[in-house]
């Protein structure tokens, strides 16, 4: 239960608070505000993956997002969750971590024998070798490579957490609370401007917390606390820990990611896990700070080999050793910060230092102090499999390619450090072209496209008084502008230590006869030579380079080897790095879970539920319902054991023959008002609306302008100036945006006015031969007789008490009726319909029968005009006026539209009168004829009708009505069906449309 | 997301606006002759230009008007937006 690598006294975890865990199995011990790797590394584990390609063991390198290794399956409150990194992810108890991409075991891993066989994998492998015979790419090469190189596994578990969005708005949104984020945000906030500070860590500060340096005689810690503490007191502040803004967008929308709970071991019910905040700021800081890199050299992946800063973080805030015999090897002042800590921790480290002798602030201090330096030294590679042992080190010429002297050295650790590197992915997200800064040999922000500044490291400054100056600099003029007050802040006095100037030096020289891998970028396995091989196989832009090695790619975006991939680029290349350019930088910044991005749209939140006044007595009365957009309607009624088939021919049927009741309220209806409605219609449908009198209902015709369908429905003039539209359910957002284009846009001078009312009425159809027979004993006081209600009449009346309106229109080709009440009083029409109905053995019918309904009486609906039919495509050329303008007509007349031969609507009947036509089916002369199959149309709607006891289809073909009497194939390939059907009418039932008028 | 501002509703996010195509297309008054040319090029043809481009946007989930946006398309800097009754210079 012992820590053998955890310190006495440092660190700013909890202490008091034990929390168990397991890795790999193995039951660990850590403490409240640990990182999964510090625990680990406290017990001294470092083996903790296998690389992706050559499956070589990999261990923790950073400690913080930079982290390219140390990516774990993590199961925890019920998850597992896969790719997690370790250097983020907080301690919990009961959490259980493995290793990904190893199998059996990370320990022994038979994938490492990718290891020994390396020169046989170099860049491109995969292009080169599975590239024959093509057909086997998907099925045999493709998932075996995806196997062996996977990384963790998604869970196909229902994920039961909460996720929210959030939507926000700020004067100010500073990203980062090192010195310069806080220094900005504490001078807006202090301009009264509205700020939110996000920190993606847990704690506050940023470099604060580690380096050792003191503000107005504050150590950087406390001085950060003292800042945060103010800053949550004000009102105008919102300050976010574990939130890391990770995209830029257009118009200053950045989308900042919330670990809302994961790190709590009790949350309540409502508390979500993740949160994801769309933030529109009127002003960004961007104070991400740098990230170190590493310089590259032989075996530099092997576990125990750290970033230098993330060593001195494990220490600072873990209170945690990386290693007892630690190598120090840089190019910079910074790891001398890491090293005079390795020694107040009675540690005794080697500086490795690449530059030659010479003197600063930090190198006589630890000088001073003792400690082994070595200057033109670097180390040549790294001994040890699992862990580091020691290293092969080298005394440099002084032309830095050659060695004067070799030797080796036992270590554990080796902390490197190849100087800084700032964050610039957010500012390069917002449009901002980077520059290249010769002094810091790595990009910094340049001129804006957005209201973005960065600030500090972020923006180049590596000194903390420059990035606190900056800091309130920026956020007191950003903010000022937009509150109009600013507050006097005196810039407090700072104690640092002054670094001295870093050297050129990214890559360690090989001596002649070794040849160990050098790797770049650890996530993607890619070394120094496949750059090189990249590069001599004729690549040379950036972009391809990354993408035939993989440099750069995969959940850390290389953060840690971008850079050094661009100097090996410009070396080989011998270009400056400006000219090879960077790579582009996308969002999201660190990987996202998916529940985060989808948030509570999910399951019945996926999108809004529309329920008609009448949904309850559907349920109850054994509904089966089917989705129309947004709206749950009745697809049948079950009765006993009933199929979807049975049912809905037995509720068609009784339309037939008695009488049966739908609920039409989904039906789209917009009311339109004005004086000029009259000519709005008329410009609107094909038909004539002029002469349309008061108390009449026509069915209409509307087209888009190039001629093709766009809806149908009827219109009944219910006052002089006031109509009553109705549109298909699927139409019917689209039709009222349609009016109100042309309303507002192209006839302004029509004085009309549109409104959807859909939600505000209920409707009901009455359909069926005794359909008039409910209607009189629904209105007694009505004459309800063909004379005083005809076809297409329509009437105002009171149902029992409540107003309600009378269309004698029908779909269903029978008798019918449809009443409107007020949606409030939907239910009450519907259970007063189905008692007076009872005695003339009405049945409620949903959507499957009115389906089968109108499809033998050859009504056109969505499979007709489906974007593609022209009116004299679906027999409605009755409808088109000759004689006046409207929306669409100078189409009708292109050549296309015209010829004799063109696909338009027939009825089918299979020729055994029994096998049902699938819907899509193509209908073909020759079923048996060489592919491909000539087309001559397809099969648009089925149903079996009721009427005629068979199968009956529409379809749209070509030749239309004259292939009437001839037989053809209708194939499905998909139902793997072919049936001989003959051609008919569309009109399969009551041709001449007796029975509406009945 | 776009933040885009309704003249009559201010700035909004593109989440309430639907897209609408070029503002400045004019259909051929209704009623009159139009010739083949000129009504294909009303229905068919449109520029795809790379910069500014005056737009037309409706305010769908907010008061329903159709505006006029002057977008680069871009960078989707919004330039202008105006009712459609005015003119966008």
């Amino acid at each position: 239960m012992s820590q053998p690598f955890r310190l006495n006294k440092e660190g700013l975890i909890n202490r008091n608070k034990k929390i168990s865990f397991t890795f790999n199995g193995k039951k660990l011990f850590g403490y409240e505000g640990d990182t999964i790797a510090s625990a680990l590394i406290a017990n001294g584990i470092h083996l903790v993956g296998r690389s992706f390609k050559y499956h070589r063991p990999r261990g923790f390198f950073g400690a913080g997002v930079e982290e390219p290794n140390a990516k774990l399956q993590v199961e925890f409150n019920g998850h597992s969750e896969p790719n997690v990194n370790a250097t983020e992810m907080e301690l919990v108890e009961g959490l259980s971590a493995t290793s990904q991409n190893c199998w059996p075991s990370v320990n022994f891993d038979i994938g490492a024998i990718n290891n020994f066989l390396k020169m046989f994998f170099p860049a491109g492998f995969y292009y080169k070798t599975f590239m024959w015979p093509k057909s086997f790419w998907y099925k045999i090469y493709e998932p075996f490579i995806r196997k062996a190189a996977g990384l963790g596994v998604a869970s196909i578990e229902k994920d039961k957490e909460r996720y929210e969005h959030k939507f926000e708005y700020c004067d100010l949104l500073v990203t980062g609370s090192g010195p310069s984020g806080l220094a900005s945000a504490y001078a807006a906030a202090k301009n009264g401007a509205k700020v939110i500070l996000a920190e993606d860590k847990p704690r506050f500060g940023g470099t604060l917390l580690t380096d050792d340096v003191s503000i107005d005689n504050l150590s950087g810690k406390d001085w950060a606390e003292k800042i945060i503490t103010e800053l949550k007191s004000m009102p105008n502040v919102t300050v976010k820990n574990r939130s890391q803004v990770f995209g830029y967008y257009d118009h200053n929308m950045l989308v900042m990611f919330e670990r809302v709970s994961d790190h709590l071991e009790k949350k309540s019910k409502f508390t979500p896990r993740q949160r994801l905040w769309y933030i529109r700021a009127k002003e960004t800081i961007l104070s991400t700070g740098s990230i170190e890199r590493p310089i590259v050299f032989g075996n530099n992946d092997t576990p125990g080999i750290f970033l230098s800063a993330a060593a001195k973080e494990y220490m600072k805030v873990y209170g945690v050793l990386v290693g007892k015999k630690p190598l120090i090897f840089t190019n910079n002042d910074s790891a001398y910060e890491t090293a005079l800590e390795f020694k107040k921790n009675n540690v005794e480290p080697i500086i490795l230092d690449t530059r030659e002798e010479h003197s600063s602030e930090l190198i006589d201090e630890a000088k001073s102090k003792g400690i082994d330096i070595r200057f033109s030294h670097g180390v040549i590679v790294a001994n040890g499999y699992k862990k580091v042992k020691s290293a092969k080190i080298g005394k440099l010429n002084k032309d830095k390619n050659s060695f004067e002297k070799i030797e080796t050295v036992d270590c554990d650790c080796i902390c490197v450090s190849g100087f800084w590197t700032p964050s610039v992915h957010l500012a390069s997200q917002s449009g901002n072209k980077l520059k290249y800064e010769e002094k810091i040999d790595a990009f910094i922000p340049d001129k804006k496209k957005q209201h973005e500044t960065s600030v500090g490291a972020a923006n180049g400054s590596f000194t903390l008084e420059e990035s606190l100056k900056n800091g309130f600099e920026n956020g007191s003029n950003l903010s000022a502008k937009i509150t109009d007050t600013k507050t006097e802040i005196a810039i407090p006095n700072v104690n640092e230590k002054k670094y001295g100037v870093h050297d050129k030096f990214w890559c360690m020289p090989l001596p002649k006869n070794e040849n160990p891998k050098r790797f770049v970028d650890f996530q993607n396995d890619v070394s120094v030579s496949d750059i090189e091989i990249a590069l001599r196989e004729g690549y040379r832009s950036i972009e391809h380079v990354k993408r035939y090695t993989t440099l750069g790619m995969a959940t850390d975006q290389g953060r840690t080897s971008n850079l050094n991939g661009l100097q090996l680029v410009s070396n080989i290349e011998n270009k400056i790095v400006p000219e090879v350019g960077h790579t582009t930088f996308r969002p999201p910044f660190t990987p996202i879970t998916i529940g985060t991005i989808v948030g509570r749209e999910v399951g019945m939140e996926y999108m809004p539920t529309r329920k008609t006044p009448m949904h309850e007595w559907h349920e109850k009365n054994n509904a089966v319902f089917v989705d129309a957009g947004a709206w749950k309607r009745p697809r049948y009624y079950k009765q006993g054991n009933e199929t979807l088939f049975e049912a809905s021919k037995r509720e068609a049927k009784n339309v037939r023959e008695n009488v049966g009741i739908c609920d039409v309220t989904t039906l789209g209806k917009i009311d339109i008002k004005g004086p000029d409605a009259a000519e709005f219609l008329n410009r609107v449908y094909t038909n004539a609306w002029m002469k349309l009198p008061v108390g009449k209902a026509r069915y209409g015709l509307m087209l888009r302008e190039d001629g093709i369908v766009m809806d149908d429905g009827t219109t009944t003039r219910i006052s002089e100036n006031h109509y009553h539209m109705t549109t298909t359910t699927a139409q019917a957002a689209n039709v009222l945006s349609h009016l109100e284009y042309y309303l507002q846009i192209v006839w302004p001078e029509l004085n009309v006015n549109v409104v959807s009312t859909t939600e505000q009425w209920a409707g009901a159809a009455i359909a069926g031969p005794k359909s008039r027979d409910i209607l009189s004993k629904l209105y007694p006081d009505l004459d309800v007789s063909n004379n005083a209600l005809p076809f297409m009449g329509y009437k105002e009346a009171e149902f029992f008490g409540v107003p309600s309106r009378i269309f004698r229109i029908s779909f269903s080709g029978e008798l019918a009726y449809e009443i409107n009440v007020k949606s409030d009083h939907g239910m009450f029409m519907w259970e007063k319909m189905m008692e007076v109905g009872k005695e003339f053995g009405n049945q409620p019918y949903g959507t499957e029968a009115l389906s089968t309904l109108r499809i033998e009486m050859g009504h056109v609906a969505g499979p007709e005009l489906d974007g593609r039919t022209i009116p004299s495509d679906v027999s409605l050329n009755g409808l088109v006026s000759k004689k006046k303008d409207f929306i669409g007509k100078n189409s009708l007349g292109r050549e296309a539209f015209n010829v004799e031969s063109r696909q338009k609507i027939v009825g089918l009947i299979p020729i055994d009168r029994k096998s049902s036509i699938p819907e899509g089916s193509h209908i073909v002369q020759d079923q048996n004829a060489k592919l491909p199959n000539p087309k001559l149309g397809h099969v648009s709607s089925s149903c079996w009708s009721v009427e005629n006891n068979n199968p009956f289809s529409l379809a749209i073909m070509k030749d239309g009505k004259n292939m009437i009497g001839k037989k053809f194939f209708a194939v499905s390939p998909l139902k793997n069906k072919s049936i001989e059907v003959e051609v008919i009418s569309s009109h399969y039932v009551d041709p001449e449309g007796k029975r509406v008028r009945s | 997301m776009l933040y885009i501002k309704c003249p009559y509703c201010g700035l909004r996010a593109q989440k309430e606006f639907s897209y609408g195509g070029d503002a400045t297309v004019k259909r051929p008054n209704i009623n009159e002759e139009v010739s083949s040319e000129d009504w294909d090029n009303f229905v068919y043809m449109r520029k795809s230009p790379r910069g500014k481009h005056i737009e037309l946007w409706q305010h769908i989930a907010g008061c329903r008007q159709w505006i006029k946006v002057q977008r680069d398309t871009a960078t989707h800097e919004i330039f202008q937006t105006a009712k459609v009754t005015e003119e966008i210079r």
